[in-house]
């Protein structure tokens, strides 16, 4: 009995060390990644899986952000289980209606959306919520709570986190340290050069050192590049510069609208104070400055045009190419703060010794499963797939990708300095920003409700009125909150502050 | 007895159906319900939509920019386009080769063209400003500045329309006979002349189409706007179409923009209409 049992037992160990080395053979280095990292949706553990005969129909950005890594991945996960997998690039302009129109016509049109993460609030009730097995792995494990968060629902998750966006502040780090430069700006200012902790500082450093050759490479330098065009996520920039005079780190509930009147906050003293000084700054602006999209500043910074930025990565990222003339000559920092804050509570403005810095935790790109698909399964494991360690730290490496640090060893300096080559001292600085950003005591979220493109369009028309001179700031955000009192009211009240909810709980968190 | 002849015209009239009248249909039934991004369908709100319209100050405003943009563009583009085709019409060299370098900008898509001339007119990396000042008449705030943003939209539209209109003159140029100018000759009309009493007045009905047709493409001018300027600085560029496209597209806003667009069809019928009228009696000799 004892030998049968034993004899048992040796060709079971047997058949599962010949089926476990067979796997063990199979190398997936061949599909760019360092090397297949063990778990629930490895390269091994998708390879083990049969779809054939059946069809995943995908919805991404065009190439190469986002769209570049979904078709890359989408080919890997069809030769691993034999599904056939489709993928429809959109542009970035096309994408929202590209998406909503067969969720409000009832389609089930893709199985699997790549979207950005601010639309929650409209796509959430066509989601499907991540199963718990999902939820369990390791690779979901590590994504940090910030990035957790903004995929939830009323604690359901119901996007797949595979990015993590966030604004910080960018800036030349040779001319700082250049002592030439240093006591040009003394001389100016009568302070010392450091790094902008307050955005009135920001704008002071940025004039100094506007329109002039600060590196010696013949042609002028500028003070500030910023995303300044209207419909080109120009409202984001906005953003970070009024959060820290209108998100008082001792009033909760709420930066954009007072959750419980569902007030617009949008034209209080503190976002008329961030208004004015955007406005300021388009004096610190290269030639045509003021209306640079995202790419223009991505360019301007990353090129070596200014001294500062303020964004996502990709200006930084910009800057870091091997064939940057400014690699190894930059560094982050969280965006400047706020000495003066306005209290909506007491109707007064709060002085601070230490500067009310707030991080802006903005964008980033998600992806989902629609409800209606009939195709749940595959669709998940595929996100699975394509946010598996292995994959995501080879997508990192690729700028283009649009793919940014959201797990907790993204935040590893590490990482940069070994694989991507970059200087220790630079290393830290991202990494150490990002990590702070990511653990702020005083964050600040998208508007994640029903509408938002319509609130943050009339947003951003409002602010270019206060930029190109049409308004003053006051002027300019009293017809926004005109129309952002309308919006609500249209869309429902309660309806947006069950949205809106979800957002103040991260920010009270 | 034959009346089964009109069948053979259901094949037309179906796709008539389909692709002009239904969607016209559906977008009147649109504009009176509020669909949006969190009230999908067709409920009906009545004129809601209509009267939120008359009230849209940025509406109107981009409507009136409109139509100063589009008298301008197609005003330079019918006298440039005129003299292009003059200048190829009769004696001059390689004017085959001519003909086709005209052609050039209209075959663009203008999408790729915009980004061409964004790059051109980009105020730090495009070669027009260093060209400027290095002629001496200096740099320009080219899509930073609202009366810059402004001439460079109507710079992009005439340099890609003026082919179009330089095409339909030419080939009114080319259809003319040659005894009204043998005629003048005769009489001794000198160049000037015989443009004013021969060739512009038997261009008369071309002109008017083609002003008309011209006319009607610019009232629809989004591609253009939506690549260089976004409709900016601040609100300097937008235009109709681009502004009903961020309600629609960028909003979500269906039902309001729905009205907005048959707003804007109506307006653009009804001023086309006069405008035609006008043009064909001013131009057109026989017209009465």
């Amino acid at each position: 009995m004892i030998k049968t049992t034993l004899r048992g037992a040796f060709a079971a160990t047997t058949a599962l060390s010949l089926i476990a080395s067979t796997a063990m053979a199979e190398d997936y280095t061949k599909y760019g990644i360092k090397a297949d990292v063990p778990g629930t949706c490895s390269f091994e553990a998708i390879d083990a899986k049969d779809y054939t005969g059946r069809t995943l129909n995908i919805i991404t950005h065009a190439i190469p952000v986002i769209g570049e890594p979904t078709a890359l991945h989408a080919q890997q996960f069809q030769e691993l289980t034999g599904a056939t997998v489709n993928v429809v690039h959109v542009p970035f302009g096309d994408l929202f209606q590209r998406i909503m129109i067969p969720f409000q016509t009832q389609q089930a049109a893709y199985d699997v959306l790549f979207h950005a993460s601010l639309w929650l609030g409209d796509f959430s009730p066509f989601f499907a919520e991540v199963p718990a097995a999902y939820q369990e792995t390791s690779g979901m494990k590590s994504v940090t709570d910030t990035y957790r968060g903004v995929s939830l629902v009323d604690g359901k998750l119901l996007q797949y986190p595979m990015d993590g966006d966030r604004h910080y502040l960018k800036y030349r780090s040779d001319v700082f340290a250049n002592p030439d430069m240093q006591a040009k700006f003394k001389e100016a200012t009568g302070r010392d050069l450091t790094v902008p902790a307050t955005w009135e500082e920001y704008n002071e450093v940025a004039a100094v050192f506007n329109d002039f050759d600060f590196d010696g490479d013949g042609a002028p330098n500028f003070g500030t590049a910023e995303v300044t065009k209207r419909d080109d996520l120009m409202f984001s920039a906005f953003i970070s510069r009024v959060a820290a005079y209108a998100k008082h780190p001792d009033v909760k509930g709420g930066f954009f609208f007072d959750l419980e009147t569902m007030t617009p906050l949008i034209n209080t003293p503190g976002w008329v104070r961030g208004l004015e000084l955007f406005v300021a700054a388009q004096a610190s602006m290269p030639p045509g400055g003021t209306s640079f999209g995202l790419g223009d500043e991505i360019f301007s910074f990353g090129g070596g045009q200014t001294l500062m930025s303020y964004s996502w990565d990709d200006a930084f990222i910009q800057a870091m190419q091997a064939d940057s003339p400014i690699r190894n000559k930059v560094a982050a920092a969280p965006l400047p703060g706020a000495k003066e804050v306005w209290n909506r509570t007491t109707g007064a403005w709060d002085t601070f010794e230490t500067p009310n810095q707030v991080s802006y935790v903005t964008w980033g790109w998600s992806s989902a499963v629609a409800a209606a698909s009939p195709n749940q399964d595959m669709a998940f494991d595929y996100l699975c797939f394509f946010s598996n360690e292995a994959n995501t730290m080879a997508d990192l490496q690729i700028g283009r990708f649009g793919v940014n640090p959201y797990r907790a060893e993204h935040f590893d300096p590490a990482f940069y300095q070994n694989d991507l080559g970059w200087d220790a001292a630079v290393a830290t600085t991202y990494a150490d920003t990002l990590k702070a950003v990511d653990s702020a005591p005083n964050q600040v979220f998208d508007l994640r409700v029903p509408g938002v493109g319509e609130f943050m369009s009339s947003l951003a028309a409002g602010v270019a009125r206060a930029q190109s001179g049409e308004a003053t700031a006051q002027e300019a955000l009293d017809g926004v909150a005109a129309e952002w009192t309308a919006i609500v009211d249209r869309i429902g009240k309660d309806k947006v502050k069950a949205a809106y909810a979800n957002v103040v709980a991260l920010e009270d968190k | 007895m034959y009346r089964q002849k009109y069948l053979f015209l259901l094949p037309g009239l179906l796709v008539l159906v389909a692709i002009i009248l239904f969607p016209l249909l559906f977008t009147i039934r649109v504009s009176f319900s509020s669909w949006d991004v969190y009230n999908p369908g067709l409920d009906w709100i009545g004129g809601e939509n209509y009267g939120r319209l008359w009230e849209d100050a940025r509406y109107w405003q981009a409507l009136g920019r409109l139509t100063l943009l589009s008298v301008t563009t197609v005003l330079i583009q019918y006298v440039l386009g005129f003299a292009l085709a003059l200048m190829v019409w009769r004696d001059l060299a390689a004017r085959r080769l001519f003909r086709v370098l005209f052609l050039i900008p209209m075959m663009t898509t203008p999408v790729v063209m915009s980004v061409l001339w964004r790059t051109i007119f980009h105020e730090s990396l495009g070669p027009l400003n260093p060209i400027l000042e290095s002629l001496g008449i200096g740099a320009a705030p080219w899509l930073s500045s609202a009366g810059w943003a402004f001439a460079a939209v109507v710079i992009v539209e005439v340099w890609q329309w003026t082919p179009f209109m330089f095409l339909l003159l030419l080939a009114g140029l080319l259809s003319l006979p040659n005894e009204p100018y043998l005629a003048a000759k005769i009489d001794g009309a000198g160049p000037v002349r015989t443009f004013f009493s021969v060739t512009f007045p038997m261009l008369g009905a071309i002109s008017v189409g083609a002003i008309l047709i011209r006319l009607i493409e610019a009232s629809k001018i989004m591609e253009t706007v939506y690549v260089l300027t976004s409709g900016g600085p601040g609100t300097s560029t937008e235009t109709s179409s681009y502004y009903i496209y961020i309600r629609g597209m960028r909003d979500f806003q269906i039902g309001y923009s729905a009205a907005l667009s048959l707003t804007y069809l109506i307006i653009m019928i009804v001023a086309l209409t006069v405008i035609a009228k006008l043009l064909v009696r001013a131009l057109v000799k026989d017209a009465a």
